[in-house]
C-alpha cells in the first residue's frame, strides 16, 4: 500500500454530535455579541427611557390613581414594533453581507439550528430589557397593592409577544443582505400583524368581505391576543397564537436560508 | 480503500448558466489538489457544494465513503473549510472566535484548550490571540481563518484561494503551511495563480466553463496541451481554458 493510501486515522480532538450543543454554541456567541459593542447598552437605555416616558406621560400612570401596570403593558406592542426589528435586522443580513453566513452554514450547524440560536439570543435579550423594568413593578407595590399575579402574567404575555416580533424580524433579516431593508420589512410585517384586528383594518375589509373573512383577519391580530393575555386571561388560544406565530416565522426563516443556497 | 473525497458527475446550474458541468475527481490523504481556472469557471461553486453550503443539482459527493447529501452534518465534521475571502467575525478576538468554532464543531470542552493551542501553534497566531479580528493584518486574518479550519483536526481541508491578496512573504508562509499539513490530510486548494501548482500541488484540475479540462499530476500539466515544448504553464493554461471567440464562430457559419 502506498503512502497515499494510508487508512484514515481518527482526528485527535474528541467531537460530539449533540444537536442542542451546536445551538448552544451559536447562542453563546450571539449573546456575547450583543455586549461587545455599545449597541446593547444604548438599546437598553433607550428602551427603558421610552417605556418610562410613554407610561408616565401618555399612559397617565400616576393620575389614574390605580395600582396596576396596565398603561405600561399597553404600550409594549408599539414599542416592540420599532425596537425589535432594529434589534433583529442584523441577525442574518449582516452575516450574508460579510460572507460569514457561508462560514456558519459549513460548520456542522444546520439552517434550523442557526435560526433557533439567533432567535433565542435575541428573545433572551428582550427578556433582559423587560427584566430591567422590574423597578416599576416594585414602585407600584410601594404605592398601593396591585394584583401581582396579573402583573406577572402580563410580563409573561409581553415576553411572549416579543417572541412573535423577534421571529418576524428574523424572517425579514433572512430575506435580505441589507440591514435597512430588513428593518423596514420587519416593521411593515409586524405592523400588518399587529393591527389586523383593530377597526382600522376590519373596516377596510368589512364593506366587501364576508363576516368570516373579517373575523379571520381579526383573529390574526397580535393586539387582540395580547390584550386577552394582559387581562390575565392566559387562554390556550391566545398563548397558542403566539407560539404558532413564532414557529411559522422561524420555519419560514429557516426555509429562506436553505433556499438561498440555490440562488 | 475509500477515497478521502470522491466526487462523481457533479453539476450545478444557476438560471440558464451551467456553473458546474459533470465534474468528477477523487482525492486522497497526502494529496494537494490544485483547482485552477479562470474567474467564473465554477471553482468556488464546486467548493461550496463540497462543503455542503450549496446543494448540487446532480452528482454525488462522498467523504471517506459517507454521502454528503445524506448526512450533511456528519460529513461537515470531517471538513475544514476556508471560504473565498476568508470571512471572519470582525468584532470577536481571535481567541473568542476559535473558541466558538471549537464549540460549534463539537470539540469536547475538556479538549478545547488543547485543540485551540494546536491550531494556533500551527498557524503561528499566539501573539494575536487577544486581538480583535478586524484590527489584524490580512496575513493574520488568513491565518486565523485557516486556524478555524484546523481546530477539529479534519482529514480533509478545502481552501478557496488561500493566498489571494497576500504579499509574497505571506504567500510563502501560507504555502509552507499547506505543504506541512499535506502529510496527514487531503487538501483541495483553488487558485488562479499558476506558480502555486509548482509550489504546493501534487495534482491539478483545470476547470473552464464548469467543465474539467485537465485532471492529473501537477508535473504532467506542462505536456497536457498542444503547445510547443518546453511549455510555460501560462501557455498551457490559456490553451486549455480558452473559449472560442464568437466572431470566429460567426464567420465560420
Amino acid at each position: 500500500m502506498s503512502a497515499a493510501l494510508r487508512p484514515y486515522r481518527r482526528p485527535a480532538p474528541v467531537l460530539t454530535a449533540f444537536w442542542w450543543g451546536r445551538v448552544g454554541a451559536l447562542l453563546d456567541k450571539e449573546w456575547a455579541g450583543y455586549f461587545t459593542t455599545p449597541l446593547a447598552y444604548v438599546f437598553l437605555t433607550l428602551f427603558l427611557l421610552v417605556a418610562g416616558v410613554l407610561t408616565f406621560f401618555m399612559g397617565n400612570f400616576l393620575e389614574r390613581g390605580q395600582a396596576d401596570l396596565l398603561p405600561f403593558f399597553n404600550f409594549h406592542p408599539w414599542l416592540y414594533l420599532v425596537f425589535i426589528p432594529a434589534l433583529s435586522m442584523r441577525l442574518i443580513a449582516e452575516e450574508r453581507k460579510s460572507g460569514t453566513l457561508e462560514l456558519l452554514l459549513t460548520l456542522p450547524i444546520g439552517a434550523v439550528q442557526a435560526i433557533l440560536a439567533k432567535f433565542l439570543a435575541c428573545w433572551l435579550f428582550c427578556g433582559l430589557a423587560l427584566l430591567l423594568t422590574v423597578p416599576l413593578w416594585i414602585t407600584v407595590n410601594y404605592l398601593g397593592s396591585p394584583d401581582n399575579g396579573l402583573i406577572l402574567a402580563s410580563y409573561l404575555a409581553s415576553w411572549l409577544c416579543a417572541a412573535g416580533f423577534v421571529a418576524i424580524g428574523l424572517f425579514a433579516s433572512a430575506l435580505s443582505r441589507n440591514q435597512v431593508t430588513a428593518f423596514v420589512v420587519g416593521v411593515v410585517l409586524s405592523f400588518a400583524l399587529l393591527v389586523g384586528g383593530t377597526p382600522l383594518m376590519t373596516q377596510l375589509f368589512a364593506p366587501w368581505a364576508g363576516v368570516f373573512v373579517v373575523e379571520a383577519i381579526a383573529g390574526l391580530s397580535m393586539l387582540t391576543h395580547f390584550d386577552t393575555l394582559t387581562k390575565g386571561l392566559i387562554t390556550l388560544k391566545a398563548a397558542g397564537y403566539f407560539v404558532v406565530l413564532v414557529v411559522v416565522f422561524l420555519c419560514m426563516a429557516a426555509e429562506t436560508l436553505k433556499a438561498e443556497k440555490n440562488a | 480503500m475509500t477515497d478521502a473525497l470522491l466526487v462523481q458527475h457533479l453539476s450545478k446550474r444557476f438560471g440558464t448558466r451551467q456553473a458546474v458541468d459533470n465534474v468528477s475527481f477523487a482525492l486522497n490523504i497526502g494529496d494537494v489538489l490544485g483547482f485552477l481556472g479562470p474567474n467564473g469557471a465554477g471553482k468556488s461553486t464546486t467548493m461550496r457544494m463540497l462543503t455542503g453550503f450549496l446543494p448540487p443539482d446532480n452528482g454525488t459527493i462522498a467523504v471517506f465513503g459517507q454521502d454528503l447529501q445524506k448526512s450533511t452534518q456528519a460529513v461537515q465534521t470531517l471538513i475544514g473549510y476556508v471560504p473565498e475571502g476568508a470571512p471572519l467575525y470582525g468584532d470577536m478576538t481571535v481567541y473568542e472566535f476559535l473558541q466558538f468554532i471549537c464549540a460549534a464543531r463539537g470539540v469536547l470542552k475538556s479538549r478545547r484548550a488543547l485543540a485551540l493551542y494546536d491550531a494556533a501553534e500551527k498557524t503561528a497566531l499566539h501573539e494575536v490571540l487577544d486581538q480583535r479580528i478586524e484590527t489584524l493584518s490580512k496575513g493574520y486574518k488568513r491565518r486565523a481563518a485557516l486556524a478555524s479550519a484546523l481546530v477539529h483536526n479534519p482529514p480533509l481541508l478545502i481552501l478557496d484561494e488561500p493566498t489571494d491578496g497576500l504579499d509574497p512573504n505571506q504567500k510563502h508562509t501560507m504555502r509552507a503551511l499547506i505543504k506541512a499539513l499535506s502529510a496527514e490530510k487531503a487538501i483541495l486548494i483553488s487558485t488562479h495563480i499558476l506558480e502555486e501548482v509548482d509550489a504546493v500541488c501534487t495534482r491539478a484540475l483545470i476547470l473552464a466553463e464548469g467543465r474539467v479540462r485537465y485532471l492529473g499530476t501537477a508535473a504532467g500539466l506542462r505536456t497536457a496541451a498542444d503547445v510547443p515544448q518546453p511549455a510555460r504553464l501560462e501557455d498551457v493554461f490559456r490553451s486549455l481554458t480558452q473559449i472560442q471567440p464568437p466572431m470566429q464562430q460567426r464567420s465560420a457559419a
